[in-house]
């Protein structure tokens, strides 16, 4: 089949998709976006994360066919309209430590910016629900909190 | 040689930082933006994706592999079988024992049996089964205990080899006795322990793209923990010289063990050899379960002998492994579990047995922690088992026995440097415990089974625990165990820049970043470029054992050194005085503190580069037991102690059998923390999976099979089974080795394992001999 779909602000169009394709794997295989992750490909890991028409879906549960005619945004996709080519919430990560390998990152990141589009100053426990989707193997979290309370405070000194 | 789109060098960093800075990522920024590439985003034109075919059985006799309908179908490019194999056909880090595809017999469920090249990995997958493979079906090996018995079916009916003691299916046997176990004491506890089987889980899954070459060879594109170990199997299988077999790291999403043996790294030369196209193979997340080694599962017997006082007068310990189905690390994990079996303690009276057994349970091997988390868990449990016996404070009693500077370990082994184990102790002691629980409201979230609903505060008792362990860093029993560093310095584009090239593997623990701190250090440039990792400069043997920063920092250091002593002899050629100088700022800078020259303007167009190669001190076999009287299993076999201590503050509804853990501290002595975020960061992710041992990790196997390979069922921590953790970390410093440093990765998950478990026993008042700790142990029902 023949899908056509929003990838990023671009419109974008792939040939010959198998229908049992996920969006994770046209993503990754036929957009050349690989930034979006692969670590489990049934819903439980959330590194593959990213906003159907500006809801935080897992990728790999989401068919190709339904993105047809939708708007997708990826990781790659965040960072677009900031000048030194990372977003606050992509910076907070490097400062704190939060990656590591970096595997989870992509997700965390996804996860991060749709929590604070919602709320602004969360607690640490608002945190952790929002987080808890979201599986890293090699951080124990802690820096992972670091980056969203840090995010969190440098959004709300730009948007007060 | 063509490169994959999405592989790109790690560039020029823009991260600053000398030794002992907190020092950023410089491979954080293109992790954040998802330009980071990982073994299984490389990509290629005109790429083909393989896919493996597994056993459904544990234990099968192969009568025959008919592959024709698999091959008929549209798009497959190739489907081989052990008949393809043009070299050797088993692999194996010590023992080559492991097919590279099943030959007649399979050993454990999940064994690949074939390989297949397709166009799309779903016609892959959908060929793959097509594959029609006669199995005489046998009973499985599956009890470790059993299967010491001499009257137990073989595992592999010829051992391929016998260079252990051992026998039948005993793998290997470590003996190790120390003074006089025929001792009584006044009070003897006893206690048997189990550990389940663990997973590394890291994230990134088994993948890499082999790409063929013109001169008859394979350049492959891998995420791996050593290069060339692997480039040496790969080689060795494929029937090719290691020169034809070029490997380069790709980016790796995690490691913890699970990269040390090779998994899809032939099957894809394999492949990309026959049909000279290249291949891509991703491991899905239940393959990975099959895909890779997994950490033992241990049964444990243990007796401690003490005086009233507390003092340990003998332990008697017997650890049997599970090494499942081949070989893999397994004699050394062993032996770790043995040496470490008593703990960071003094004892003058030791018997310890080992084993490490064959069965057709899935393969064992590395993980974080390697032999010594197994017997932390039952060296602590009888710890505090005989604190209670003797009515003394658990940590009292630790203290009372504590290894120090100068201590024996069992195998007669002198501790050298800091051992501070009662300091480690004392200091998770006395840290601030966290607030009560409040007992006039509640928040949910705060307790066991959080939004849940299931309790609003009755039923759960809180309880403090703790625990301490420790193990070697580096390589043991005489291995000699080293790495290789090139250094070059010159001026590009009027800047000065090192370039710093070896083969060790970043999986994100952080060793870049602390190898460009080192050159910062060593050479006074600000520009440091990492150069990817590859086959192309000597080994740095491999990320693991905590022991990369150790021989590849020892490396890079030397490689330095040699660099600078280049670029003062320029200078001293050219009449200026560098007695005693060193490189700053990009100056020579004399002893004195003047600067004596910029090494730009000395090196002009000049490029000096230097190759130096770091093996840490030497250690020794363990003795063997050759019916000689006296100790056995005794020697120098390890290289450095590394030790760590933990407490957990646990919430627990002894009703429903369910846990909340409050908080959790660590301290931890590192020698000199050369970056320490990421030193924190260690110690913190460490701990996690320390705690996911403790409480709900474990493969479940029943009959040789995986029951649960999947995210769905097996569980690792998330953001919520993760307490707030203190960290406090000690810098003691280790004069033998590079800039002190102790090797930091994995003491976290030795200790934090059994103080989550003695928080429990500390609220529930049971025994809990075994983890994961499931509720039904915890509410006795
Ligand atoms: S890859 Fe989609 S949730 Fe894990
Ligand atoms: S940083 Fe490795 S999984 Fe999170």
């Amino acid at each position: 089949m023949r899908l056509t779909f929003d990838v990023n602000g671009v419109g974008q169009q792939a040939d010959d998709v198998w229908p049992g394709e996920s969006l994770l794997y046209v993503l990754r295989e036929r957009m050349g976006l690989p930034g979006t992750k692969n670590a489990c490909e049934q819903g439980e890991c959330g590194s593959c994360s990213v906003y159907l028409d500006g809801t935080l879906v897992c990728a790999c549960l989401v068919a190709a066919p339904q993105a047809q005619g939708r708007a997708v945004r990826t990781v790659e996709g965040l960072a677009t309209d900031s000048a030194g080519g990372l977003d606050h919430i992509q910076q907070a990560f490097v400062e704190t430590g939060a990656v590591q390998c970096g595997f989870c990152t992509p997700g965390l990141i996804m996860a991060t910016d749709d929590l604070l589009a919602n709320t602004p100053t969360p607690s640490d426990a608002e945190i952790r629900e929002a987080l808890a989707g979201n599986l890293c193997r090699c951080t124990g979290y802690e820096k992972i909190l670091d980056a969203v309370r840090l995010a969190a405070s440098r959004r709300t000194e730009v948007t007060p | 040689m063509s490169v994959p789109t999405t592989q790109r060098p790690t560039g020029t960093e823009t991260a600053t930082g000398r030794l002992g800075d907190i020092t950023l990522l410089p491979d954080g920024i293109p992790k954040v933006t998802g330009d980071f590439a990982y073994s299984s985003d490389l990509w290629m034109d005109d790429m083909l994706w393989g896919v493996t075919l597994r056993s459904p059985h544990p234990r099968a006799r192969v009568r025959s592999i008919d592959i024709g309908a698999a091959l008929a179908t549209a798009g497959v490019t190739a489907v081989l079988t052990h008949e393809d194999v043009p070299g050797s056909k088993y692999y194996g880090l010590e023992i080559a024992d492991q097919p590279v595809l099943a030959v007649d017999e399979v050993r454990y469920t999940g064994e690949p049996v074939a390989i297949v090249a397709a166009d799309h990995p779903e016609t892959a997958r959908r060929a793959a089964a097509k594959i029609v493979v006669d199995y005489e079906v046998l009973d499985p090996i599956t009890d470790s205990r059993a299967a010491m018995s001499p009257d137990s079916p073989l595992v592999h009916a010829t051992p391929t080899q016998d260079h252990y003691p051992g026998g039948g299916n005993i793998l290997r046997h470590v003996r190790i006795r120390r003074g006089d176990p025929t001792l009584t004491a006044d009070v003897v506890v006893t206690g048997e322990y189990d550990v389940g089987m663990q997973d590394q889980a890291f994230l990134g899954p088994e993948s890499g793209l082999a790409v063929p070459a013109e001169d008859g060879g394979v350049d492959l594109f891998i995420a791996t923990q050593w290069l060339h170990v692997d480039q040496r199997q790969v080689a060795e299988s494929l029937g090719l010289p290691e020169d034809k077999v070029r490997l380069s790291l790709a980016g790796v999403g995690g490691a913890f063990g699970a990269r040390e043996d090779v998994s899809m790294q032939i099957h894809a030369c394999l492949l990309a050899l026959r049909t000279n196209k290249p291949i891509k193979m991703v491991y899905s997340r239940e393959e990975s379960f099959y895909g890779h080694v997994h950490r033992h599962p241990a049964t444990m017997r243990y007796e401690h002998g003490a005086n009233r006082d507390g003092t340990l007068v003998y332990v008697k310990c017997e650890v049997v492994l599970d090494g499942g189905a081949y070989a893999s690390s397994s004699p050394a994990v062993v032996s770790n579990a043995a040496s470490f079996a008593v703990g960071p303690y003094n004892c003058d009276n030791v018997l310890i047995d080992g084993y490490i057994l064959y069965t057709n349970n899935p393969p064992c091997g590395a993980m974080r922690g390697f032999g010594a988390v197994q017997v932390c868990f039952g060296h602590e449990s009888q710890m505090d088992k005989l604190a209670a016996a003797l009515g003394i404070d658990p940590v009292e009693l630790r203290i009372h026995n504590a290894m120090a500077e100068g201590s024996l370990m069992p195998t007669g082994q002198v501790v050298e440097g800091a051992a501070p184990v009662a300091e480690l102790l004392r200091r998770v002691k006395d840290a601030p415990l966290p607030a009560a629980a409040p007992t006039d409201s509640y928040d949910l979230r705060a307790l066991p089974g959080g939004v849940s609903n299931t309790t609003h505060g009755e039923g759960v008792r809180r309880g403090v625990g703790y625990a301490v362990g420790f193990k070697n860093v580096g390589y043991s029993e005489g291995f000699d165990d080293f790495s290789t560093a090139r250094v070059r310095l010159e001026v590009v584009g009027g800047e000065l820049v090192a370039t710093v090239h070896t083969a060790a593997a970043e999986v994100g623990q952080g060793l870049i970043t602390v190898m460009a701190q080192i050159a910062r250090t060593e050479l006074g440039v600000e520009q440091v470029i990492n150069q990817p990792a590859d086959t192309s400069i000597g080994t740095a043997g491999s990320t693991s054992a905590s022991r990369q920063t150790y021989c590849t920092g020892g490396a890079v250091q030397a490689a330095c050194e040699a660099v600078r002593d280049g670029i003062l002899a320029m200078a001293s050629a050219r009449g200026l005085s560098v007695e005693g100088a060193a490189l700053r700022d990009g100056k020579i800078v004399a002893a004195d503190g003047a600067a004596v020259a910029s090494v730009a303007d000395l090196l002009g167009e000049e490029i000096v580069e230097e190759t130096r190669e770091f093996h840490h001190r030497p250690t020794e076999p363990l003795t063997r037991d050759l019916g000689a009287p006296g100790d056995i299993g005794q020697g120098a076999a390890h290289l450095q102690f590394a030790f760590a201590a933990h407490r957990v503050v646990a919430d627990v509804d002894v009703e429903l059998g369910l846990v909340r853990l409050v908080e959790v501290t660590t301290a931890q002595d590192v020698g000199k923390a050369l970056n320490p975020l990421s030193v924190v960061g260690q110690i913190q992710g460490g701990t996690t999976q320390g705690i996911g041992l403790a409480l709900m990790e474990e493969i479940q196997v029943k009959d040789g099979k995986i029951r649960n390979p999947s995210f769905t069922d097996y569980l690792i921590p998330t953001i919520l089974d993760t307490p707030p953790m203190q960290v406090q970390v000690l810098e003691l410093g280790d004069p033998h080795a590079p800039y002190g440093l102790r090797g930091v990765g994995e003491p976290p998950t030795i200790s934090s394992t059994p103080a989550v478990v003695s928080a429990l026993r500390a609220a529930t008042g049971r025994p809990l001999t075994r983890v994961p700790v499931r509720p039904e142990h915890i509410t006795g029902t």
